[in-house]
């Protein structure tokens, strides 16, 4: 069934790219370093944006390395640098066996939840496999359904993106107390 | 993938070969424009400050930057001994990928026929076009950024953490400016800026978005991106009275001449996207003969000018302070592209509504600032009221909330 839906090229940029993703999140987990780590999520991440442009979402793809690569990872590696935490971190549960054991039921079940989703109809009512939504770009699909169908949707995600960015900065205005000097006043850095 | 109609029907070897032979033709247009772009750049700012410049190395000291190169091939190559090793060796490699993938969006001529297929002479038409370049903005402060933190060194991870703030701060502007461009073009595609922006307004005046958007989102787009690649007078990454080097102060040998050579791309690339985004990419006059041909000199042209412009900037700004730098970014570039995104907006449905918009726009504006200047006012004299218990004790909790704001 795999070779009637998908050429060779595609197979190969496929299987380069998922290659990518496990390396990618095998070394999220096992760096011993947290800046590695990051990186690791990174590869991760441009190998999910590659297998979204293969299937047409190009849009998603830009979306994903713009704004997880380019800004929510740069934040983390931001905080990592400034806060000094660059050092070697014990993360490993090696040796709990409890630990262990519930990561291993965690992980089948998840890994059963994800065949029963891909062979199975009965979730999402479609079949998961079920190639590319349109042929070639589907930047104006997208945008139609955002600014007509899910309109309000859209814009109540807006407002409350506009709401936490004001509130982390409130937030962020009153812990440091009222008698702040001006910033450019003190600046140092 | 994309418009070009090259990649429409069955793609071959021949198709394949055209692809190939466009890639390394750029890669080869963009080595040498670089080295061109350095002689340039080193012999305008000497003639600025009246000075004679690189005169040494072939005719005009034209050979200087080749020379330069070979030299810095041959240095050896210092890893510091505190440093993240591989990092170390990646970061270099993370400014310079992005800066060539950004060039390959941009249109450089018409369209040509070419082994008896149709081709747009650009490598690359994606759908997603111009968002490619956003994407690769943000990944190229990976390489600053990482650079500066794997050296293991302090005025390097000064000039990286500076440099990925400003690098953020600015992407929101330019990311306005261009979504202005988006909207008035209808697509996100480079090659659908450019052919929207052929013919002119009276017969003379080009057709061009400079125009036809006002000149805000270009000012602010030019403003943007100088502060995005790191050029004077935004280059506070690497201060050299402060910083040492900045960013690539431990880089020695042909990973500093990456970082150097990624600067450069960057900012012929950004020359090229402001030509395509804003001045109608290879649009200009085309005299009857040679049909490819002009198309492609008006694109070399414009890009040089706007290249020129950078060195321009770099002999006569003085470099902004770090807080100048974050006001200009965040309180007047991002509110005025905001607003002019509005009216953009509101033209495109009437023009009566745009220039309420307009209005609008400016009475929001004037009462904002008022409201922030009274706000001010109020809180100083609540401080000057207060009494001045505080100035006695040490300021314990200060000193941590000073650092960005």
């Amino acid at each position: 069934m795999i070779a009637t839906v998908i050429s060779v090229p595609q197979l190969i940029v496929f299987i380069v790219s998922v290659v990518i993703i496990a390396i990618g999140g095998v070394g999220l987990l096992s760096a011993r370093y947290p800046v590695h780590a990051a990186l690791f999520l990174v590869m991760t991440l441009f190998g999910v944006a590659v297998l979204f442009i293969e299937e047409g979402a190009e849009f998603l793809a830009a979306v994903q390395v713009v704004v997880y690569a380019g800004a929510v990872v740069v934040l983390f590696l931001f905080v990592i640098m400034l806060l000094g935490v660059d050092r070697e971190e014990i993360t490993s549960f090696a040796g709990d066996t409890v630990r262990v054991a519930l990561a291993g039921v965690g992980v089948a079940l998840i890994l059963a939840e994800l065949f029963i989703v891909a062979t199975g109809a009965w979730v999402t009512g479609a079949h998961a496999v079920a190639g590319k939504l349109s042929a070639g770009s589907n930047i104006g699909v997208l945008a139609r359904s955002v600014f007509t169908t899910y309109l309000l949707p859209f814009e109540l995600t807006a407002a409350l993106l506009v709401i936490a960015v004001v509130g982390a900065v409130i937030l962020s205005r009153r812990m440091s107390g009222v008698a702040q000097p001006r910033a450019h006043e003190s600046r140092e850095v | 993938m994309g418009s070009d109609p090259l990649l429409a029907g069955h793609i071959g070897w021949v198709v394949v070969l055209i692809v190939v032979i466009k890639v390394i033709v750029a890669f080869i247009a963009m080595m040498v424009s670089v080295l061109l772009a350095i002689w340039i750049e080193r012999k305008v700012i000497s003639d600025m400050q009246n000075r004679i410049g690189p005169n040494r190395a072939g005719p005009f000291g034209l050979l200087q930057s080749l020379a330069d190169g070979i030299k810095l091939f041959f240095k050896e190559d210092l890893i510091p001994e505190r440093s993240d090793k591989f990092i170390f060796k990646l970061a270099p490699y993370l400014s310079v990928i992005p800066a060539f993938l950004t060039f390959t969006l941009v249109p450089v001529g018409g369209i040509v026929h070419i082994f008896g297929h149709t081709t747009e002479l650009q490598v690359a038409d994606p759908p997603i076009g111009i968002l490619l370049l956003l994407a690769m903005s943000s990944i190229s402060v990976y390489g600053v950024m990482l650079a500066g933190w794997s050296s293991g060194s302090k005025y390097p991870l000064i000039g990286s953490v500076r440099a990925s703030a400003q690098m953020i701060s600015y992407e929101a502007a330019m990311g306005l400016s261009i979504a202005s461009v988006v909207l008035l073009t209808g697509s996100l595609s480079t090659r659908d800026m450019v052919t929207q922006q052929l013919g002119t307004f009276f017969g003379f005046i080009p057709h061009w978005n400079i125009i036809r958007l006002g000149v805000i989102p270009f000012l602010v787009f030019i403003i943007a991106i100088t502060a995005e690649v790191n050029r004077p007078p935004f280059d506070l990454v690497e201060a050299e009275q402060e910083l040492v080097g900045g960013f690539h102060t431990e880089y020695s040998s042909i990973r500093f001449a990456l970082f150097y050579l990624a600067e450069y791309m960057n900012t012929i690339t950004m020359s090229a996207i402001m030509v395509t985004m804003f001045f109608g990419g290879p649009d200009g006059p085309d005299p009857s003969f040679l049909h490819w041909l002009w198309p492609i000199v008006w694109f070399i042209v414009k890009t040089a000018v706007f290249f020129f412009i950078y060195v321009w900037f770099r002999a006569a700004l003085p470099r902004l302070r770090y807080d100048q730098l974050m006001d200009l970014g965040w309180k007047v570039l991002i509110p005025v592209m905001l607003v002019w995104l509005l009216v953009v907006a509101a033209m495109r449905v009437s023009r009566p509504l745009g220039f309420a918009m307009v209005g609008l726009g400016i009475v929001g504006g004037l009462l904002l600032y008022r409201a922030i200047a009274v706000g001010r006012d109020r809180s100083t004299a609540r401080e000057l009221a207060r009494p001045a218990r505080a100035e006695l004790e040490p300021p314990r909790e200060r000193r941590e909330d000073h650092g960005d704001s």
